[in-house]
């Protein structure tokens, strides 16, 4: 087998640059390479000589015998002066030594899979730990990464196993003593199951929210400064504000973290009948986007009719609070008056819907779990018919089972692992 | 020295269905049997077929094996189990007439071309060097071979326990084969030991037949075999009973006596075949089991009661055997006793049931810790084909999961390896809805003609069917119908306005064949048995659809092969269970490796890794 090296960190200048190796040779390179013997799992400081004998650069040598690495191989990481010279110098030194090569994408999380440091779902827990922005996916890609949905989908089968024994029982030994009506215990495991994974479908799509972002849409009538609020909120000019009703045309998209929470708040052409082409169809953008937001902040005054109304827990604003005397409800992107309030509304509404959160963050998970959920269904369905029937529900059963046994990988691994492996960039 | 390509051990169920598939495909076999008398005989209850075996015995004879239509012959009584249920799930079975079995499975064999039978007693392989080349028989005589087929059922080191009482034997009345067993010893194979029961036989005059409730056959007869067309014995039926408290009470105060409970048997018994002891102390809350009360024969007094198989000494059986209804003064023939045999572990065995480290030589049936006739008959046929092909230096032919329940059993065992006896159910089978009996001969006998193994008779027949079903498709498929045609021909099919062909509406519950018959005249020709199974593949057209995907996936990977020398020990970061299944089990295809117990998605991205990288292989 090959020994893998790359770039860990990030390219480009920095403090600290890493470079990981992994592989049987790992550890004979870097004592060539750092002249003196390795032993263990250790942390050392070394100067690091090219093959010339010219030193690179001192650096950090950390030591990770197999199998308790990160591949479960043989694994050293330099952590090395972040300077791309350094880097360079080291990626040619390291790409001389012979059956050793630079990391194709993904190799190192390959590698850590096929020796069954991590499973499947733990991967995708992986890349998306180092693709975390916020707090609460750093979370999310934690819990997942520990592999708790892979012992919850156990779990399920083990339930619908039971199940398909249950009926297969009545198929497979009709000329024998075995209990006629086995429905009410299929039943009670179909209905558990069914609930536990709708419930995880439902948290699902909080956690792809919580993987791609929450929208936030801040709607309202032309000239209320929803694009100053924006630019408020955002700390910086990210949207063009004028007295001129009808600036912002097109939705405004800013990404910010929002106490823990990915936001991606988005500034809309204020509502109104409009006689001018491009702002009806900046208007009727931001009304369609407003709606598939996932909260609406409206800056509208009292008695104000918009073309779009509040749903609940929408948060309902009186604009320009620097002009009017009664400011309670107000907000001014201006002055900064209600901004830390409405930062902490917005935070409030969006980490009680991130709490109903499913271990199945990817749409893969939730695609596998609606099929089972399909399945089951149909098996109800074809339970009420009667034990004439028990082959096709069995075969839905099984098919149920397939899916959710294709959420931790046992089938069609090839597809699935390419799939993963081609969102992954080298070195991780 | 005589010289044949192929010879058989055995003449039991593996042993006659391998010799008989040898000398179709134009080897010449020899059967050797310790007697001619001893072909086709049935040592345990005179039934052929059931749920799951009843397939494997329609695949036997798809392939022209023999079984089937030996089994139509001696036939007693027929019953289609699961009538009731969706056709995938029915299986034909028969209660067969033991003597008729036996002669007729004899003549079938006497008549086979190519096939000589050699009575005698294997007492050693021929070796040369570490391939098998031939026999030795007892009285000294060698008999040359390229391949040796290996069916010794339970002969190997079999001992038979009744009460505390026990001996070595293969079968009651037979020499177990202990000087064989040494030399198989001698190939270092990983072994287990089984262990299987069977109940007292009973002199069926001294029932009392009157008061006993009566299982009747089927009114309409469901032979085995494709070319069958009429039942030829004269038919009987079952009686049954049941055990009650005074049985319970017997078996439970003898409990000590019992072979098996008294601690004198070690090997594993089947779970869903218990003896009444295991019945009476596991299910202690039953207050009744059912006995079916089977007729061996026409003009045979013997009957095998089906349901309580047992190791209990004579003088208990007898006792317990007298408290049930209608045996009060039943006569025990034979009392029932336990047998503990040998078997070796089929994970040693490739998917051609050949053994990986023995060069030529084959092993099928019991040897390979399965248990009944139809699993041992249908490994016989995938023996007895592969051993030829051997011969004839050809390519060896593989059973799929995708194509037969012979394809599942072998791939079962040899991947998994057993941990009782192996009996087949259609649970076992992931695309059961596409494996039908009825659909065994479009699975299989194009197959068995590309081999060269098929009898022109078959061949016409099955031609003629497939000819019948393909222009009943094109009849069916042609012509859509809307939901008002269908309604006014009086057919209750979704108002929803989409148009039909006539294979669309047979997938609705309630409307058969003959309902179509209105709406296209030229249906009214269609011979009864491809209607039905028009009807059939309607029924699950949309699930078999479904499974197609999977199907493709299957043969995806059974196309992934692992090289035969490719260095399981060396895969890194494996846990040690899973490295010892995967070490035992040798899988051929990433198909055979996803199966192995306990594999994970890791250790198959790793092993399909070093596949495609070429690597780890042995170094030479």
């Amino acid at each position: 087998m090959d020994t893998i090296f790359a770039q860990a960190s990030a390219p480009g200048r920095a403090g600290v640059a890493v470079i990981r190796i992994s592989g049987p040779q790992a550890f004979a390179i870097a004592q060539k390479i750092s002249g003196k013997r390795l032993e263990g799992r250790t942390s050392v400081l070394r100067n690091l000589q090219d093959s010339a004998g010219e030193v690179i650069d001192q650096a950090l040598v950390l030591s990770f015998p197999g199998p308790n690495s990160f591949t479960g191989e043989d694994v050293i990481e330099f952590q090395l002066h972040g300077s791309i010279a350094v880097v360079r110098a080291m990626l040619s030194t390291l790409s001389e030594f012979p059956d050793t090569r630079i990391a194709e994408a993904g190799e190192f999380t390959r590698r850590a899979l096929e020796n069954e440091k991590l499973d499947l779902a733990q991967v995708e827990g992986l890349a998306d730990l180092i693709e975390a922005e916020t707090e609460a996916q750093r979370k999310q890609a934690v819990r997942v990464l520990s592999g708790h949905l892979g012992a919850r989908v156990e779990d399920w089968r083990k339930d619908l196993i039971r199940a398909a024994a249950l009926l297969e029982a009545t198929i497979d030994f009709a000329d024998e003593e075995v209990p006629i009506d086995v429905t009410p215990e299929v039943n009670e495991l179909l209905t558990k199951v069914g609930a536990e994974l709708k419930a995880e479908i439902r948290g699902t799509h909080v956690a792809e929210r919580v993987r791609s972002g929450f929208e936030v849409a801040i709607i309202g009538p032309p000239n209320a400064g929803k694009s100053t609020l924006l630019n408020a909120l955002a700390g910086r000019d990210a949207a063009i504000t004028s007295e001129v009703a009808g600036t912002t045309r097109d939705v405004i998209e800013v990404r910010m973290d929002l106490c823990g929470l990915p936001v991606t708040l988005l500034d809309t052409a204020g509502l109104r009948d409009s006689e001018d082409q491009i702002e009806a169809i900046g208007i009727e953008r931001a009304i369609e986007r407003s709606r598939l937001a996932d909260l609406r902040v409206f800056l509208a005054s009292p008695g104000e009719s918009l073309m779009v109304s509040p749903e609940a827990e929408d948060i309902v604003l009186i604009p320009k609070a620097d002009l009017v005397s009664n400011s309670e409800n107000g907000i001014s992107g201006k002055t900064g008056q209600g901004v830390s309030d409405l930062i902490a509304r917005i935070q409030t509404t969006l980490s009680k819907r991130s709490s109903g959160i499913g271990l199945a963050t990817h749409e893969r998970h939730r695609v596998a779990l609606e099929q089972a959920v399909s399945c089951l269904g149909e098996v109800d369905a074809i339970l009420t018919r009667g034990p004439d029937f028990y082959d096709l529900a069995a075969e839905e059963l099984r098919f149920a089972i397939r899916a959710l046994e294709s959420l931790v990988g046992r089938i069609d691994v090839e597809n699935l692992l390419d799939e993963i492996f081609t969102s992954f960039c080298v070195g991780k | 020295m005589k010289h044949y390509d192929v010879i058989v051990i055995g003449g039991g169920h593996a042993g006659t269905e391998a010799a008989h598939a040898s000398a179709r495909m134009g080897a010449q076999t020899a059967l050797v049997t310790m007697s001619r008398d001893g072909i086709g005989v049935m040592s345990c209850n005179p039934a052929i077929g059931g749920l799951g075996k009843g397939h494997l015995v329609r695949e036997i004879d798809a392939m022209d094996g023999v079984m089937g239509r030996v089994a139509d012959k001696a036939g007693i009584q027929f019953r289609l189990l699961n009538r009731r249920k969706g056709p995938a799930v029915q299986g034909p079975r028969a209660q067969a007439d033991r003597k008729i079995y036996r002669t007729e499975m004899l003549r079938e064999t006497e008549g086979q071309k190519n096939l000589q039978i050699v009575e005698g007693e294997v007492v050693d392989f021929l070796m040369d060097g570490p391939t098998v080349s031939g026999v030795l028989l007892a009285d000294g005589t060698t008999l040359n071979a390229t391949s040796v087929v290996l069916t010794t059922g339970t002969f190997l080191r079999g001992v038979i326990h009744i009460g505390d009482e026990s001996h070595q034997g293969g079968r009651m009345g037979d020499r177990a084969s202990v000087k064989l067993a040494e030399r198989i010893d001698s190939f270092g194979l990983p072994m287990g030991r089984l262990k299987t029961g069977t109940p007292p036989r009973l002199d069926g005059r001294t029932i009392n037949w009157d008061i006993l409730e009566e299982q009747p056959g089927d009114d309409e007869p469901v032979l085995f075999s494709f070319l069958s067309d009429e039942i030829s014995a004269p038919q009987v039926a079952c009686g049954i009973t049941h055990t009650n408290e005074a049985t319970h009470k017997i078996i439970r105060e003898n409990l000590g006596r019992s072979a098996m409970y008294g601690g004198h048997i070690d090997g594993v018994g089947p779970r869903y075949c218990p003896s009444i002891e295991d019945k009476v102390v596991r299910f202690a809350d039953k207050e009744s089991h059912q006995v079916f009360l089977e007729p061996e024969g026409v003009d045979d007094y013997t009957v095998y009661p089906n349901g309580i198989s047992t190791s209990l000494p004579a003088d208990v059986q007898e006792a317990y055997v007298r408290s049930m209804v209608g045996l009060e003064n039943a006569v025990i023939l034979q009392p029932g006793y336990a047998i503990e045999y040998d078997y070796i572990d089929p994970r040693a065995l490739s998917s051609t049931l050949g053994v990986r480290t023995v060069e030529g030589l084959y092993l099928a049936g019991q040897i390979n810790g399965t248990t009944g006739y139809e699993e041992a008959a249908a490994q016989g046929l995938v023996a007895g084909l592969n051993a030829a092909l051997s011969a004839q230096e050809k390519e060896p032919v593989i059973f799929s999961r995708s194509d037969s329940y012979i394809g599942v059993m072998i791939d079962d065992l040899t991947t998994r390896g057993v941990t009782e006896p192996y009996r087949m159910f259609t649970s076992r089978a992931e695309f059961r809805l596409s494996l039908r009996a009825d659909n065994a001969d479009q699975r299989l006998t194009p197959l068995a003609i590309e081999l060269g193994c098929v009898s022109g008779e078959r061949i016409e027949a099955f031609e003629c069917k497939l000819n019948a079903l393909t222009l009943v498709k094109e009849r069916l498929s042609s012509e859509l119908y809307t939901p008002k045609e269908l309604q006014t021909a009086g057919l209750s099919v979704n108002q929803d306005g989409s148009r039909r062909t006539g294979f669309q509406v047979l997938a609705f519950p309630d409307i058969c064949f003959e309902d179509l018959i209105p709406l296209n005249s030229s249906l009214t020709d269609t011979p009864t048995e491809v209607r039905r199974q028009i009807e059939r593949d309607a029924l699950y057209a949309t699930y078999i659809q479904r499974q197609k995907k999977e199907i493709d996936l299957l043969k995806k990977d059974e196309g992934l092969r692992i090289p035969g020398d490719f260095d399981f020990a060396s895969l890194a970061g494996l846990s040690n269970e899973l490295k010892t299944k995967i070490l035992a089990a040798r899988p051929e295809t990433m198909a055979q490796a996803a199966r192995i117990d306990g594999m994970t998605p890791a250790a198959l991205t790793l092993i399909l890794a070093r596949v495609k990288r070429g690597v780890g292989k042995k170094s030479a």
